[in-house]
């Protein structure tokens, strides 16, 4: 008998940490933007290995300060 | 090749960090120019008043600032704005969100001012939308966030409880004693308290205000079905009579706050309620004392001030002309779709754009009493519409809530009388548990919502899915004709007399596009880019008659008939149509013909309009004079009701005038001079020739080329309402079911627990597959293949700003 009520005090707890992540999410945001994420994800990080060109980032400070 | 700023210069950043292989995975051909932007033209947001207002938030070290930016429209821009740090050491985190095309940016002030921060977005392509209202608009807040939160509660008690409730449903406890059935009852309780308490907070609260207002609306039913679920669970588990119907009660919450979720989600990206403030720009170019020019915020003008307006720009307030000759299109305001010219000491209302030159004028009155924004003064503008109280489903529920409760009480009654007292408060309890309106309650959500997803993928975009509803009774339609019926940027430009030859149409395209005229500009463009400009020599432009110029070596008036006429150019016969403004040409002294400037009617006008005449009364409204009269005529048929040289109030009284003879009137604008009308009519609906231009205030924003099937929303519309009915109809034959069984007394939770989601589901499913079938027979395969194209948005399609809605001004300047 005791092992179910381990049982359910532990199913009931591990929804209760889900609960907690739920509205965690909500809380932070998460919900507002469905949109953009998506397409974050698609966007490479910094890990690509080709050398930096340090010509073009020359020509892009022109650019913009023109 | 680059299909904005934005692409060019992710790539020179993707080769100086090292990223270029991105453009292995990803080629986009495409051009856009975007001018220059000087950071002094900004200089006016450093105003410590403008700051206040525009910031998020500040402490002096770091502020962040929202920006609309429109020019927002593929990932590359999601990539360049989220890396705006390596552009300048005093911006921090940027967030971009791709759906309403808005960006956060944190930047400390010490090392980067805002004019300099907007400054370098023009730079690279993204300026900012910077109106009037942006300053007083509340920052969005979030709405949705309390109604998930409210959903996740009630799906973590509802999972829960069902765990607890298996056991009973198969009668499992009676193997293990009463000490179970007291647990998970209590554990139910518990669980289902917070759900009570918040997740069906709004559900008490709107029952106690429509009792409050003596109204039955469908929450009513609602609200007194679940105390009574919630009473009766806690009475059988304390007094350990029963189980309770926790398990019913929360999925039934759950089930509830989803389909209101499903119809809550509105079109956020459309702005619904634009006002005059985002039609006019956040500051005007102020003419001082001493003849220098300095750009100051609109709220910061007054009376008497100088101010310049430069080609394609807005009078922001009624003033005095000075100085240039103008030429005002007041086509946005007015309807009027030719541009008007005026002479130094005329009066200009505010609203107008300047269309040449730049101008110089006087303000006479402030901004916020001109004439264009007195409209927004009107009473009608004050009052917000009541959705929700007549809705199909609230009509329903008026009965349904009678019924119910006439049921429970004589059911109660009967088993009284027949002397069974405790069998007669759970027939009581029972009936009105069995016949909580849960399913009645999803068949508009969900019909109308699934209805208005598809519509706003074929770019119909209604503020609410109750606007469908609002859709389905309307028997009066009122059109605009400019920029509704007809185009409003691409006008017909005919050549009427012996045909030109491609080298004489070339020297008249050289010619024209010299002058900034309203009319030459439009003949130049009607050549579309076919030719090359070859060189013009003396060219002269003379106010009120016309231009002339040599062009390979042929002389070449074009102007009024009166002023070729007195240069001994006159035509053969004078016999023109009367639509339109004309321009008449002549090559080498020799009269050659005339260009009829007129407003084109959509494609497919002529046959909506003979559909919907078959069962709507139609209604012109135009604020154009009468030129047109005849052909609108031929049109809407002899006996139709056509009004021209109507002012903004004239349409919204005689909209006002329809609905007191009982009508249900739909009007269908575009400009500034139909927002009274729109916000008066059942139905407002703004067409806009780009998604996300400006329009005006209004329950449906409708894409142009979409006006041809206005007669297929509208049947969809009819159909949906038909759909709900039914969805009623189908929910009601399960209420009888159960509360048959809830009479007799003889209701257990088993019974409930199955009831009640398979009605819901049943509905649910009825209502998204009837709609979506009903979508599809409408608008066929054509619509299909555009709903399921990915969320691409076309270059131009964020190119005209908020703010305008007219051609960009770089096109004005390659004319001139």
């Amino acid at each position: 008998m005791s092992v179910i009520l381990i049982l359910i005090i532990a199913s009931v707890l591990m929804a209760t940490l889900f609960l907690l992540g739920f509205i965690w999410s909500v809380r932070s945001g998460q919900y507002e933007d469905t949109t953009t994420p998506s397409l974050r994800v698609l966007m490479d990080g910094e890990g690509d290995s080709r050398a930096p060109d340090k010509a073009a980032a020359k020509s892009t400070r022109e650019k913009i300060s023109n | 090749m680059f299909c904005c700023n934005g692409c060019l210069i992710v790539h020179d950043l993707l080769t100086e960090t090292g990223l270029g292989h991105y453009y292995d995975l990803r080629r986009h051909p495409g051009s856009r120019i975007q001018k220059k932007a000087a950071s002094e033209q900004w200089t006016y947001l450093d105003e410590p008043v403008l700051l206040q207002r525009l910031l998020d938030f500040t402490d002096g070290r770091q502020s962040r600032v929202t920006f609309h930016l429109p020019a927002i429209h593929c990932i590359a821009c999601v990539w360049l704005l989220e890396n705006l740090f390596r552009l300048h050491p005093g911006i921090g985190r940027v967030q971009v969100n791709f759906a309403r095309r808005d960006a956060a940016i944190t930047f400390a002030p010490d090392k980067v001012k805002l004019s300099e921060l907007v400054a370098l977005l023009a730079s690279i392509g993204y300026e900012p939308t910077l109106t009037f209202d942006e300053l007083e608009k509340a920052k969005a807040s979030p709405v949705h966030k309390r109604a998930w939160l409210q959903i996740g509660v009630a799906g973590f008690a509802f999972g829960n409880i069902m765990l607890f409730s298996i056991p009973q449903y198969f009668g499992l406890d009676a193997q293990h004693g009463a000490a179970f059935k007291t647990m998970f009852g209590g554990a139910s309780l518990a669980l289902a308290l917070p759900v009570v308490i918040f997740s069906a907070a709004d559900y008490w609260k709107s029952a106690l205000l429509a009792l409050r207002q003596r109204m039955l609306t469908l929450d009513v039913p609602i609200a007194l079905g679940l105390a009574a679920i919630y009473g009766q669970s806690v009475y059988e588990i304390v007094v350990r009579t029963g189980e309770g119907y926790c398990d019913s009660l929360t999925g039934l919450i759950f089930f509830l706050l989803c389909g209101r979720m499903f119809q809550a989600k509105t079109n956020d990206r459309m702005a619904f309620d634009r006002d005059y403030k985002s039609f006019f720009p956040l500051s005007v170019t102020r003419r001082s004392l001493a003849e220098s020019e300095e750009r100051v915020a609109l709220s910061q003008l007054r009376i008497g001030d100088r101010i310049i307006i430069r080609n394609g720009e807005l009078i922001p307030a009624d003033a005095k002309l000075i100085s240039g000759p103008a030429f005002i299109d007041y086509s946005f305001v007015t309807g009027e779709s030719e541009p008007v010219e005026k002479k130094a000491g005329e009066h200009l209302y505010a609203g107008g754009q300047q269309i040449g030159g730049a101008i110089e004028v006087e303000t006479v009155k402030a901004v916020s009493q001109s004439y264009l924004t007195s409209l927004w003064n009107h009473e009608t503008f004050r009052k917000e519409r009541d959705d929700n109280l007549n809705t199909l489903t609230n009509r329903y529920s008026r009965r349904f809530t009678l019924i119910v409760i006439g049921i429970a009480v004589a059911a109660a009654a009967f088993w009284m009388l027949a002397g069974n007292l405790p069998r007669g408060i759970k027939a009581f309890t029972s009936v009105l548990i069995v016949a909580c309106p849960c399913a009645l309650a999803l068949a508009a959500p969900f019909t109308l919502g699934t209805a208005q997803r598809w519509l706003a993928q074929g770019k119909v975009f209604l503020k609410n899915a109750l606007v469908l509803e609002r859709f389905a009774r309307v028997d009066a339609i009122v059109f605009d004709k400019t920029g509704t019926l007809t185009s409003a940027g691409a006008n017909a430009v005919n050549f009427n007399g012996k045909e030109l030859s491609q080298a004489e149409q070339g020297w008249i395209f050289s010619l024209t596009r010299h002058s900034t005229h309203p009319h030459s500009v439009r003949i130049s463009e009607s050549f579309g880019g076919k030719f090359f400009p070859e060189p013009v020599r003396s060219f002269l432009e003379t106010p009120g008659c016309g231009i002339e110029g040599q062009v390979n070596g042929q002389e070449i008036w074009i102007g009024s008939q009166a002023w070729l006429g007195s240069r001994g150019a006159k035509p053969a016969n004078t016999e023109l149509p009367a639509i339109g403004s004309v321009a008449h040409v002549a090559i080498g002294g020799c009269y050659r013909g005339a260009f009829i400037l007129s407003s084109s009617l959509r494609p497919e006008t002529g046959q909506l309009i003979r559909r919907l005449g078959g069962r709507y009364e139609l209604v012109l409204l135009s604020g154009d004079n009468e030129r047109e009269r005849e052909r609108f005529g031929e049109l809407f048929g002899t006996s139709a009701n056509l009004n021209f040289n109507q002012s903004p109030l004239d349409k919204l009284g005689f909209i006002r005038g329809l609905q007191d003879s009982g009508r249900t009137v739909m009007m269908v604008g575009d400009g500034l001079n139909d927002a009274g009308a729109l916000k008066q009519a059942d139905v407002g609906v703004a067409v806009v020739e780009k998604i996300g231009a400006f329009s005006p205030a209004s329950d449906v924003i409708l894409d142009a080329v979409r006006v041809p099937q206005l007669f297929e929303i509208l049947t969809l519309a009819r159909q949906c309402a038909r759909i709900v009915r039914t969805g009623f109809v189908i929910s009601s034959l399960y209420n009888l079911v159960g509360v048959s069984i809830a009479a007799a007394g003889l209701l257990s939770p088993l019974t409930c627990a199955v009831l009640m989601p398979l009605s819901s589901a049943s509905v649910v499913v009825f209502a998204c597959g009837m709609a979506t079938f009903a979508v599809r027979r409408s608008f066929g395969v054509r619509w299909q293949s555009e709903a399921t194209a990915p969320l691409t948005l076309t270059p131009e399609d964020g190119q005209s700003g908020g703010a305008l809605r007219f051609p960009p001004q770089s096109k004005m300047e390659t004319a001139s």
